[in-house]
């Protein structure tokens, strides 16, 4: 039996081609449909996960890949929105479609696990998902904010 | 005639009271129409699309119900991409009603004609609903007040509703809207005449920001995209279409697909007839039990092409084509005085030849929809449900009905939340291949657009070459000015003999001309589609006023002036353009509610200059300069300063973008203001790197990796805005602040290097300095 760890959780993966990557195993299978699909290559970020706690991209990422790592996605960030990232997030009002947020909630996330003070330079160099609604100065400011919470 | 009439239906519909009845008009006039009787002997999709007249026990308008625990549920029929507009219109009604927003319930709309234009283009949907959303608010309030009075046997007038309750002036009785439901549904439905609608000054919500609806969803990940959208039993598909638009399917080999894992079967899908409009591309569809298993079948396809005619599409050479075009007379569009004496006689005679090319949309969530049609045994179609990402559910209809042979009010579109759409989305032929797919294997099907897809497959932001002349007198003022463009017309997509721009396209920053001038002459040329042309986000506002705007700030250095002065002196007087004169159609909009004000554009073009400090940037080191442009678009106004700087090596960064945006009576400040952060970026990405190419009829990009987007290290860093009170009407935002971007950034570069950028996108010119 295949199996994958979702946001603690172990899923039955049996029936999924092992080099199917890991955001159609989310999508289509497990009906985790928070993780967002943008471009398939890498590029967008929108499909962003965390795989043991580091930022990866579920768009290239294949299942076999995973082995008995831990995945966590927007639905295992925080149980009821309350991470440091979703609550900056919010008072920010960064989201505009909304489409793209999930992947940079987390990215930023991610990153402020291992810099939980990152400069602009830093913010530019990890932060290189895609807005296509060009909300880029309220993530700059939202992370920033979210950066002041988690060191406390 | 007859397409414009149609592109008009798509486009720009022409909104009227007429269109949006109420519901007391509707109900007054259904009997005779017979509407009620179709709708009640429909489908299954049909009843469900009665939703729309059962948001609570009391509704006396399509657009808001009240159920007797005093829930208030509005219904908002225009799509959610980002905007803020299933937020702003609630606001609206929930507002003029006394409604408390904590006790307000939002309920998406399907596609009904009965609710007016449902459109989610064009920048409209505040100035077409402003009004309505009141009249729906204050006909609740108003009855409610009515129903307080009859349970206290007073005088109506004596009763008034204030946050969620109506009072008593002359006690201190009170009563929740709850509370009045019963009463209030038995009363007449009152005719407009017999509103009142409050004062501005006691608007509680107009004005006023508040969080997204949709924003918790958004955050946890739950919001329900097109993508997410999903059906019982479905399956999963992916559509190799033609490369080249008008292709068809010679022959096609499916063994290989079909020993895929996971893969249902394989479906071929017919090509639209005579123009594309929203009909699909054509080709081979493999439905799967997910989209990979999907995408991993159509791999394996060997398809046969016929590519037709358009494989003679070549970018470079049609740009080649459409520049000789615009060096040669075309047809006049507009004109005042005569520009050829003056033009012929010049002594100091400036010429400019400017060219931007095609775009793709790119949102972020590519074109996605699911349905479920349901026939008899006799194949006929019974029942039809979809629901997608769209911008406009009343097109799905249109565009699924005939497909389905079925009548297009029979089927149910319901709309998801947008992964944002810039015009794509109200093109619906992704939902007639789901329709049509679903039709055939009989369960529901989900069609998923890879980015490669998306990017390959679109309705292109048109390719525009213009040519510019201006003599200019002693002054180094313009006595004559001739500008010419030429485009690939939208007209295309809806009639395939279209050869020359249409009146709207024209009027968007090109026909409009704002400056004032004795002698102008306006002319568009002839250009033949070769791709499907489609609309994104301020459409040919785009290339025509960074052709306008870049050829003023050029006429401004040619005469030794100020940028900024000399602009303003071009804009004239403090005065209305005449519409008739200029033969402007003004979006439909009258010239007593949506004048073209000149003063407004000058007064939010010298607002940008102060707030970035102009005069003091006038001296800057080589590699930093600062650029200034204004439009009018969508019935707004706005004036941009960017700041660039341009390193040795000619990377441009982006430092600073001020902006002042007039769009006079604004709902809600925050949303307006993301959305003006928005447009910078969309503005800074397609004028930096923009550029959709053909070669032999194919695009040649087709990701992010060719398509380039900025990210937050490239996008424009600090933008500052300014929003100006006005209680005029309201106008477009959203597009408004995307036109004049591109230009004033363009001539910011001039201004730190000297270089003049004619030809977009920037990246294409080497900018290095030493
Ligand atoms: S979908 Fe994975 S990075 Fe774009
Ligand atoms: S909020 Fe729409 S793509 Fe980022």
């Amino acid at each position: 039996m295949t199996t994958i760890r979702v946001n603690g959780q172990e899923h039955d993966v049996s029936g999924v081609a092992p080099e199917t990557p890991l955001l159609w195993v989310l999508r289509d299978t497990l009906g985790l449909t928070g993780t967002k699909y943008g471009c398939g290559i890498s590029m967008c970020g929108a499909c962003t996960v965390h795989i043991d706690g580091e930022s990866a991209q579920s768009c290239i990422t294949a299942l076999s890949d995973v082995g008995d790592s831990e995945v966590t996605t927007i639905e295992g960030l925080s149980e009821d929105g309350s991470h440091p990232v979703q609550k900056a997030w919010k008072e920010h009002d960064v989201p505009q479609c909304g489409y793209c947020q999930v992947g940079q909630m987390m990215m930023a996330s991610a990153m402020l696990k291992s810099n939980n003070d990152p400069s602009d330079e830093d913010i530019e160099s990890e932060m290189w998902n895609i807005c296509r609604c060009g909300t880029y100065p309220r993530i700059r400011a939202a992370i920033k904010t979210a950066a002041k919470e988690m060191q406390n | 005639m007859n397409e414009i009439t149609q592109l008009s239906d798509w486009t720009e519909a022409n909104w009227t009271w007429s269109q949006a009845v109420t519901r007391r008009d509707f109900l007054a006039t259904s009997a005779a129409a017979g509407s009620l009787v179709l709708m009640a002997s429909a489908s299954e999709g049909i009843q469900k699309a009665e939703v729309v007249e059962k948001l609570g026990e009391f509704q006396p308008d399509f657009f808001v119900g009240i159920a007797p625990d005093g829930t208030v549920t509005v219904l908002v029929h225009r799509s959610e991409m980002g905007t803020g507009i299933r937020t702003a219109l609630p606001r609206v009604v929930a507002d003029e009603l006394e409604a408390d927003w904590a006790r307000v319930k939002i309920e998406q709309a399907p596609g009904d004609k009965r609710l007016g234009d449902q459109n989610t283009d064009g920048s409209n949907s505040i100035r077409f609903f402003f009004d309505r959303m009141r009249i729906a608010g204050a006909t609740a309030r108003t009855m409610l007040e009515r129903a307080a009075a009859k349970k206290w046997d007073v005088d109506a007038s004596e009763c008034y509703a204030e946050n969620h309750r109506v009072k008593h002036q002359g006690s201190n009785r009170s009563l929740g809207f709850g509370q009045l439901v019963e009463e209030a549904a038995k009363l007449e439905i009152p005719a407009k005449e017999e509103l009142t609608f409050k004062p501005r000054d006691e608007w509680k919500y107009i004005g006023k920001s508040v969080p997204l609806t949709d924003l918790d969803e958004i955050l946890t990940g739950k919001a329900v995209y097109g993508i997410d959208a999903r059906m019982e039993n479905q399956l999963y598909a992916v559509v190799a279409r033609p490369s080249v638009v008008g292709g068809v399917v010679k022959s096609f080999d499916a063994t290989k697909t079909k020993q895929k894992p996971g893969v249902v079967d394989v479906v071929e899908i017919p090509k639209f007839e005579g123009a594309p409009v929203f009909q699909p591309l054509g080709g081979i569809a493999v439905l799967a039990d997910s989209t990979w298993n999907a995408i991993q079948g159509r791999d394996a396809l060997e398809i046969e092409w016929d590519l037709g005619e358009n494989t003679s599409y070549n970018s470079e050479a049609y740009a080649e084509q459409l520049k000789k075009t615009v060096n040669k007379p075309g047809t006049v569009v507009r004109e005042e005085g005569d520009v050829s004496g003056p033009l012929e006689h010049a002594t100091k005679l400036i010429k400019a030849d400017y060219y931007s090319p095609h775009l793709a949309h790119a949102s972020m969530e590519p074109t996605c929809a699911v349905a479920d049609v349901k026939t008899d045994a006799s194949g006929k179609v019974t029942s039809c449900h979809v629901v997608s990402a769209t911008q406009n559910p009343q097109a799905v209809q249109q565009a699924v009905g005939p497909a389905m042979g079925i009548d297009p009010a029979e089927v149910l579109a319901d709309v998801t939340l947008l992964g944002s759409a810039f015009g794509r989305k109200s093109k619906p032929d992704y939902c007639v291949e789901a329709a049509i797919l679903s039709r055939k294997m009989k369960r529901p099907v989900h069609v998923t657009w890879t980015r490669e897809d998306d990017v390959q497959h679109d309705y292109y932001h048109t390719t525009t070459a213009m040519h510019f002349e201006a003599s200019l007198d002693k002054d180094g003022k313009p006595d004559a000015w001739l500008q010419r463009a030429a485009y690939p017309s939208i007209g295309s997509t809806f009639n395939a003999d279209t050869k020359e721009p249409v009146g709207f396209e024209m009027e968007m920053g090109f026909k409009d001309l704002p400056f004032q001038l004795k002698n102008l002459r306006v002319e568009s040329g002839e250009a033949i589609a070769h791709t499907r042309i489609g609309w994104l986000r301020s459409v040919c506002h785009i290339p025509q006023n960074f052709g306008v705007s870049c050829f003023a700030d050029e006429l401004a250095h040619a005469a030794g002036r100020d940028p900024l002065e000399y602009l303003l002196e071009l804009l004239g007087e403090d005065r209305h353009l005449d519409l008739k004169k200029a033969g402007l159609g003004n979006r439909g909009a009258s010239a007593d509610d949506y004048p073209f004000d000149i003063g407004r554009l000058k007064n939010v073009t010298r607002r940008a200059a102060e707030m970035a400090g102009w005069a003091k940037k006038q001296n800057l080191p080589k590699g930093r300069g600062v650029g200034i442009a204004c439009a009018r678009s969508f019935l707004g106004y706005t004036g941009h300063v960017v700041e660039v700087e341009v390193s040795k090596d000619g990377t441009v960064t982006i430092p600073n973008v001020w902006v002042s945006l007039d769009s006079g009576t604004i709902v809600s400040p925050n949303r307006v203001r993301a959305q003006l952060e928005g447009a910078a970026n969309m503005g800074a990405t397609q004028a930096l790197y923009g550029e959709i190419t053909f070669t032999d009829g194919v695009a040649d990009q087709s990701n992010y990796d060719g398509y380039q987007m900025t990210t937050l290290a490239d996008a424009p860093r600090n933008i500052h805005m300014d929003v100006v009170e006005s209680d005029a009407a309201p106008s477009g935002v959203g597009e408004t602040g995307v036109p004049s971007l591109a230009p004033a950034l363009c001539n910011a570069i001039y201004a730190a290097t000297g270089t003049r950028i004619r030809e977009l996108p920037i990246s294409k010119h080497d900018l290095s300095w030493s």
